[in-house]
């Protein structure tokens, strides 16, 4: 949308954009982390975080808790063991921060509201996501730790699997609504479809809403998170491929982690649910309502996330493999083909 | 690729170190080095007398430290030949009963800490924490009790204590269910724990291992019932084996399942004991003023939690054992790791670590 714009106004865009990401990100993941704590707390019969009445006690019910932590991990020392490879180590938690950032940059929050536009929205952000896999290896190699070593590798493996049926079922998206734009995408989905659920991709046909699933399950392979978490499994490799890292360096990973949720529930929203769209046509759906149904929306499938994680145990590293190439993958295939058939004969 | 996994690992339940060789994520060899809390006890015990050696017992095996301190007393009372009042053994048999639950309930969170599931692990220490109340009222602590004495207990059980224990008991019994819908049977759990580390009951038996390891390899050996001691002979229960029911008889899914089998059957046991248990009466046996057995050694064996507990005493007629030898159900368990765990991957042999349920407190001692 600045594309037009002269050169220092355009400067002056990004650079108010950028910030307005990097504080979405950073909230995000304050957010998130409180919401993991609270939620898991209440799975698990205690209470989490809890304030300790006035002053600066993590706050009422805690809700200081995660800046604490962040302002914790700002001030740590800066740790780089001796055996690194310095210049990997120093750089590897920024190519995965940048990898969600540029995502996260072509995200539509609403109708209105979105940094970049481009016409190949969802393929970008298939293709970027990818991106941080390649920090995770360079971590890992560049902690000269086998712990790291055997976490990168593992989710190299994982991330480059993952992504293969994550993609196939976002062709079937792409062949209903004929465009890889994501407003494209969101403005397909309107209306209503069987007379009373919402066009929402994921309600077209039984294919495509087998497609969210996969999508969904792949998406939390992808986010490294339970029950695929094996390359930070804590109880086998200690933390994987971030033993070693600490302070700001590790909260950067972190930081990415919860960024990477939140694109992935973002694409899930996008291609199947419909983004920024009101469940109910004509329902709440001007405006800045578009933000409201974005978020929602989104929040819940991370909320669907926390949920996995703490109810689930971890695969092993060849079932998970498995999971991917032997189910996922086939269902994936097939899909494409159902939803040709469907939208050809029936659709 | 040599792997250290410890002395400092999240799951290597206290300070072990296994050196394992890899090839990629396959295991080729197990070398577990242990002695990182070598605290002397069996040298200690030679320098105190009789009584100072239980509390020492308590910080063997710190997970049951009821069945240490049982084991112990049981072979001094059988070397001196003294005849404890019946409630003695009753109350004895209740707290060895539900350190036995305390115990496997850890045995069971950290086992599914370990396949990666966090929040059993917090449910699982939620019942735990009533067991370690009901102990905490019994005699003060909450893991180190030694509470049971040379000829008696310490003191009797406090007012109240019966009727919280059968609170307890019906509280718990239904809980199980829930561990089992959340654990037990989970498709990935059985994915992670069926079929991996089987250790059929040939091997357990040369390896000597024992205690719910051996029963999950589908061997019925209980000391409670094969060689009663205390008045464990008067209680109806059975002895849960592994069937093999999702996967082979003596895969890790069997260890874990009849560990939580045996909680239920424990349960029974504690419901039958408070019901017969005589309600007054003496917790002190007549002793004569220095507790000193007569010359002579005793092997006496008990069934703790994690199998059969020996010591070996051997007296002088000093009030100072001559030696105090432990044999520790542990050490055999952690020796059968290498021949069940090779060929597994790093992950497999975790988890066939956990389902082993060693104390590192009772192998270094």
């Amino acid at each position: 949308m600045f594309e037009n714009l002269p050169y220092p106004d355009l400067i002056l865009w990004l650079l108010l954009a950028g910030l307005l990401l990097f504080g979405l990100m950073a909230v995000n993941a304050l957010a998130a982390v409180y919401a993991e704590r609270k939620i898991s707390a209440f799975m698990q019969d205690r209470l989490g975080p809890m304030g300790q009445g006035a002053g600066f006690h993590a706050g009422k019910w805690g809700l200081l808790q995660t800046v604490a932590d962040a302002l914790k991990l700002i001030l740590k020392e800066d740790i780089i063991p001796r055996a690194a490879d310095r210049r990997l180590f120093i750089i590897a938690p920024y190519i995965i921060f940048i990898g969600a950032f540029i995502a996260i940059s072509a995200l539509p929050f609403s109708e209105y509201i979105q940094v970049i536009d481009i016409n190949l929205g969802i393929f970008y952000l298939l293709a970027v996501c990818s991106l941080g896999v390649v920090g995770l290896i360079t971590a890992g190699w560049a902690s000269d730790n086998k712990w790291s070593l055997y976490g990168a590798l593992r989710s190299a493996a994982q991330i480059v699997s993952y992504e293969i049926p994550a993609a196939l079922s976002i062709i079937v998206v792409v062949m209903l609504t004929g465009t890889l734009d994501l407003q494209g995408i969101i403005r397909a989905q309107e209306g209503l479809i069987w007379g009373i659920l919402p066009n929402w991709i994921i309600f077209n046909n039984p294919f495509t809403f087998l497609a969210f699933f996969i999508y969904f399950i792949s998406g939390v392979a992808e986010t490294n998170r339970t029950p695929f978490d094996i390359p930070e499994a804590e109880s086998e490799l200690v933390a994987g491929f971030h033993t070693e890292y600490s302070g700001m360096r590790w909260a950067f990973f972190f930081l990415s982690e919860y960024a990477n949720m939140f694109i992935v529930c973002g694409i899930a929203t996008v291609a199947f649910l419909g983004g920024w769209q009101s469940p109910v046509p004509g329902f709440l759906d001007s405006g800045g309502w578009g933000l409201f149904w974005f978020f929602a929306k989104l929040l819940s499938l991370i909320f669907v996330m926390i949920w996995f994680r703490w109810t689930f145990p971890r695969l092993r590293v060849d079932q998970l493999m498995g999971v991917a190439w032997k189910v996922l993958l086939p269902l994936a295939l097939l899909n494409i083909f159902g939803v040709g058939l469907w939208s050809l004969y029936i659709g | 690729m040599v792997l250290n996994i410890g002395p400092q690992h999240p799951s290597t339940h206290g300070v072990l170190r296994l050196k394992v060789k890899t090839d990629g994520e396959i295991v080729s060899e197990i070398t577990p080095i242990i002695g990182y809390l070598h605290r002397c006890f069996e040298k200690h015990c030679e320098n105190l007398s009789y009584e100072q050696v239980i509390p020492y017992t308590d910080r063997c095996d710190y997970i049951a430290s009821m069945n240490n301190n049982f084991g112990y007393v049981v072979a001094v009372e059988e070397m001196m030949g003294i005849e404890v009042p019946e409630r003695v053994e009753f109350i004895r048999v209740i707290m060895a009963e539900l350190n036995r639950i305390a115990s496997h309930l850890l045995a069971l969170g950290t086992y599914g800490l370990d396949i990666g599931a966090f929040t059993p692990f917090l449910y699982m220490f939620r019942d735990r924490e009533r067991i370690l109340d009901l102990l905490e009222m019994t005699c003060g602590a909450r893991l180190l009790y030694n509470y049971m004495w040379v000829g008696g207990l310490s003191h009797d059980l406090p007012v109240g204590f019966v009727e919280a224990a059968y609170d307890f008991l019906d509280y718990f019994e239904p809980k199980v269910k829930e561990y089992n819908d959340l654990l037990t049977y989970n498709k990935i759990f059985i994915e992670r724990t069926a079929d991996i580390g089987v250790m059929p009951a040939e091997v357990a038996i040369n390896y000597g291992v024992t205690g719910p390891n051996l029963r999950g390899s589908g061997v019925a050996w209980d000391l409670r019932k094969a060689e009663p001691y205390s008045v464990y002979d008067r209680f109806e229960f059975n002895i849960p084996v592994g069937q093999g029911i999702v996967g082979t008889v003596g895969d890790c899914w069997d260890r874990y399942w009849v560990r939580v089998q045996e909680m239920l059957e424990s349960v029974k046991i504690v419901r039958q004991a408070l019901q017969q248990m005589p309600s007054e009466g003496d917790v002190h046996a007549a002793l004569p003023k220095k507790v000193r057995p007569p010359k002579g050694s005793i092997y006496k064996r008990t069934e703790s939690p994690r199998g059969d507990l020996g010591y070996y005493i051997i007296s002088t007629g000093k009030p100072v054992p001559y030696r105090v030898k432990m044999r520790s159900p542990a050490f055999t368990a952690l020796s059968v790791l290498d021949e069940i765990a090779r060929g597994w991957m790093i992950s497999d042999v975790l988890a066939i670590l956990g389902s082993l349920d060693i104390v590192l407190g009772e192998i270094d001692r």
